[in-house]
C-alpha cells in the first residue's frame, strides 16, 4: 500500500465561480468525500483559504524571516488536497478522475515516499 | 555474443524479464538477472548451441541469478520470500508480458519513455540500439529509461492488466506506441534514409505479439494488417538513388506478395467482427490499394467510403487531407482543393506537397511552386526532400501524390 497526495490546482486569477456553481461543487466534494470514507481509502484531506492568507517563513542566517504571502505567486496555486492510500497509482488515477469531475479542476497526483 | 544466442536472446528477452518482473516485482533486478542468464548461456552452451527450451533455460538460471541477488541483501527478504512460490512459467508467462506491455505503457510515462521502455523491455533492444533508432543521443535516452523505472517504483505503476473499465484506454495507448515504432522505422522523421527497417521489424514483432496476447481485440489485428500491407510496399517505396517514389508510380510487381496476403486475411477476419476502430479502417483503406493490379484500377470510391467512417468515429486534420487526395481522384483536383483549403496542417510537408500536387493537376503551376517549395523546407528526411525538389523542378512531370 502507498500513500498519495492528490492536490487541487486552483487558478489564481478569473472569474470564481456564482454562488450557485459553487453550491453544486461542494456537494460533489462532500459526495467524493463520502465514496474515499467508505471506500477504506482516506487518510485525510481539506480546503485551503485563499494564498492572500498564507505567511512565509525562511531561513535567514541563523534567524527566521517572516512574510506575509505566499512562497512564490503563480498563475495556480494549491486549492485544497486529499490523502489517500491505495494499492497503485491506477487506484489512485482512479479517484483523481473523479476528483476532477467533481472540482472541474486539474488533480495532480504525487506518491509519497 | 554468438549468433545462436543472440538470436535467443532478441527472441526471449522480453519473455523473460516479463516473467522475472512479475516474480520479484523489480525491473532493474529483474533486467540484470536475464543479462547475467545470457552472460551464462554463452559460457555453458556448447558450441553456443541453446538447449530443446532455451526460454526455460533462460528464465530457469535468470531467477537463480535474481535469487541469490536477493540472499545477499536482507533488505530484500520479504520479496524473496514471494519469489520462492512456485510459479508455473508455461502457464503464465503469456500474462506475463501483456502485463509488462501495459507497464511499458502506462499513461501516466510520458510517450518518449514509454517507447523506450517498451523497445527496450520487450524489445531486448540496448540502450544505445535504441539511441540510434530514435536518432536520440545516448545519455538522453538512458536518463529517460532510468526516469521512466525510477517512476514506476516510486509512483507505484502496478504490473497488471488493467481492469474492463480502463481497457480501450489503456490498449490504444499502447496499440499508439507500437505505430508510432513503426511510423518512425517507416517514414523516419529525420535523418538520411527514407526507412529504418529495424524499427518497422521491431514494431510488427510486437504487433504480432499482441495478438497472440490479445487475439480477441480487432483493433489489435487492425493495427497488425496495417503494419504489414504498409511493410508489404517497403520494396517498392525508394528507388535505386534512394527518392522516394509516390504509391502511383510505384512498381507493384516489388511488393511483398505474401505479407500483403496475411494482411488481407487479417482485414478480413476483423470485417467478420464488426467492431470497427480506426486501425481498423485504416488497414482496409490499405488492402483496398494493394488489391489493385494497377493504379489506375484502384476502388477510389471505396477508399473514400472509408475514410468517412473514420472521419465519424476519429475526425482529424490528417484524416480530412487523405480523403481529399481520394476525393480528387474521383472528382478532379479543384474537388480535393476544396476540402483542404483551411485545415490547420500548415506545419505538416505532407499537406503541402498534397496541395502542390493538387495544384499542379489543376494548373496552377505558380501556386504549385511555391506550396512544393514550403513542403521541401518542412520535409524532415533526405529521400522526401529529394523527391519533392524533383517535383518542383519538373512541374510537368506525371501526376503523383505523396502517399507511399
Amino acid at each position: 500500500m502507498k500513500q498519495y497526495l492528490l492536490s487541487v490546482v486552483e487558478p489564481s486569477t478569473g472569474e470564481p465561480p456564482s454562488a450557485e456553481e459553487m453550491a453544486k461543487i461542494i456537494a460533489r466534494v462532500e459526495e467524493l468525500d463520502r465514496a474515499v470514507k467508505d471506500a477504506g481509502v482516506w487518510v485525510f484531506n481539506g480546503g485551503l483559504h485563499p494564498p492572500g492568507t498564507a505567511t512565509t517563513l525562511r531561513p535567514k542566517g541563523d534567524d527566521v524571516l517572516i512574510s506575509d504571502g505566499p512562497y512564490a505567486e503563480g498563475k495556480e496555486h494549491l486549492g485544497g488536497f486529499l490523502i489517500l492510500q491505495c494499492e497503485d497509482l491506477d487506484e489512485a488515477l482512479s479517484w483523481a478522475r473523479r476528483a476532477v469531475a467533481a472540482t472541474s479542476l486539474p488533480i495532480e497526483v504525487r506518491p509519497f515516499r | 555474443m554468438s549468433r545462436p544466442v543472440e538470436r535467443v536472446f532478441r527472441e526471449e528477452y522480453g519473455r523473460a524479464v516479463a516473467v522475472l518482473v512479475r516474480s520479484f516485482g523489480d525491473i532493474d533486478l529483474a533486467e540484470e538477472a536475464v543479462q547475467e542468464a545470457f552472460a551464462a548461456a554463452l559460457q555453458s552452451w556448447p558450441d553456443g548451441r541453446p538447449p530443446p527450451s532455451p526460454a526455460g533455460w533462460i528464465i530457469t538460471t535468470a531467477r537463480n541469478h535474481a535469487i541469490d541477488r536477493l540472499r545477499r541483501d536482507a533488505k530484500r527478504a520479504q520479496k524473496h520470500a514471494e519469489a520462492e512460490l512456485i510459479y508455473d512459467v508455461q502457464q503464465n508467462e503469456f500474462d506475463d508480458r501483456l502485463r509488462l506491455i501495459f507497464t511499458c505503457c502506462h499513461p501516466a510515462l510520458a510517450r518518449h519513455a514509454q517507447v523506450a521502455l517498451t523497445l527496450r523491455l520487450l524489445g531486448g533492444l540496448t540502450t544505445p540500439e535504441i539511441a540510434r533508432a530514435l536518432l536520440v543521443p545516448e545519455p538522453t535516452l538512458a536518463q529517460r529509461i532510468v526516469r521512466a523505472k525510477s517512476k514506476i517504483r516510486d509512483a507505484g505503476i502496478p504490473y497488471r492488466v488493467p481492469r474492463d473499465a480502463d481497457l480501450p484506454e489503456r490498449l490504444s495507448s499502447v496499440l499508439a506506441v507500437v505505430y508510432l515504432i513503426f511510423n518512425e522505422g517507416y517514414s523516419a522523421s529525420s535523418g538520411p534514409g527514407l526507412v529504418r527497417d529495424d524499427l518497422c521489424a521491431e514494431a510488427i514483432r510486437l504487433g504480432r505479439l499482441l495478438r497472440r496476447l490479445m487475439p480477441d481485440e480487432p483493433e489489435v489485428t487492425g493495427l497488425l494488417a496495417l503494419m504489414l500491407l504498409a511493410a508489404a510496399r517497403r520494396p517498392a517505396r525508394v528507388d535505386e538513388h534512394g527518392a522516394l517514389v509516390p504509391l502511383p508510380e510505384q512498381d507493384r510487381g516489388l511488393w511483398d506478395r505474401s505479407l500483403i496476403d496475411e494482411g488481407h486475411r487479417l482485414v478480413r477476419a476483423c470485417l467478420r467482427r464488426n467492431r470497427p476502430g480506426p486501425y481498423q479502417i485504416q488497414a482496409a483503406i490499405n488492402a483496398v490499394h494493394t488489391d489493385a493490379p494497377r493504379a489506375r484500377d484502384t476502388d477510389w470510391m471505396q477508399i473514400v467510403r472509408l475514410y468517412d467512417q473514420l472521419m465519424a468515429i476519429a475526425p482529424a486534420p490528417v484524416v480530412e487531407l487523405n480523403r481529399a487526395v481520394a476525393v480528387a481522384e474521383l472528382d478532379g483536383p479543384d474537388a480535393g482543393l476544396r476540402l483542404i483549403e483551411g485545415l490547420s496542417l500548415q506545419r505538416y510537408h505532407v499537406f503541402h506537397a498534397v496541395r502542390a500536387d493538387l495544384l499542379r493537376r489543376a494548373g496552377r503551376a505558380a501556386e504549385a511552386r511555391a506550396a512544393y517549395a514550403t513542403a521541401v523546407e518542412l520535409a524532415g528526411n533526405e529521400p522526401e526532400r529529394a523527391f519533392l525538389s524533383s517535383r518542383l523542378s519538373h512541374l510537368d512531370v506525371p501526376s503523383g501524390m505523396l502517399e507511399g
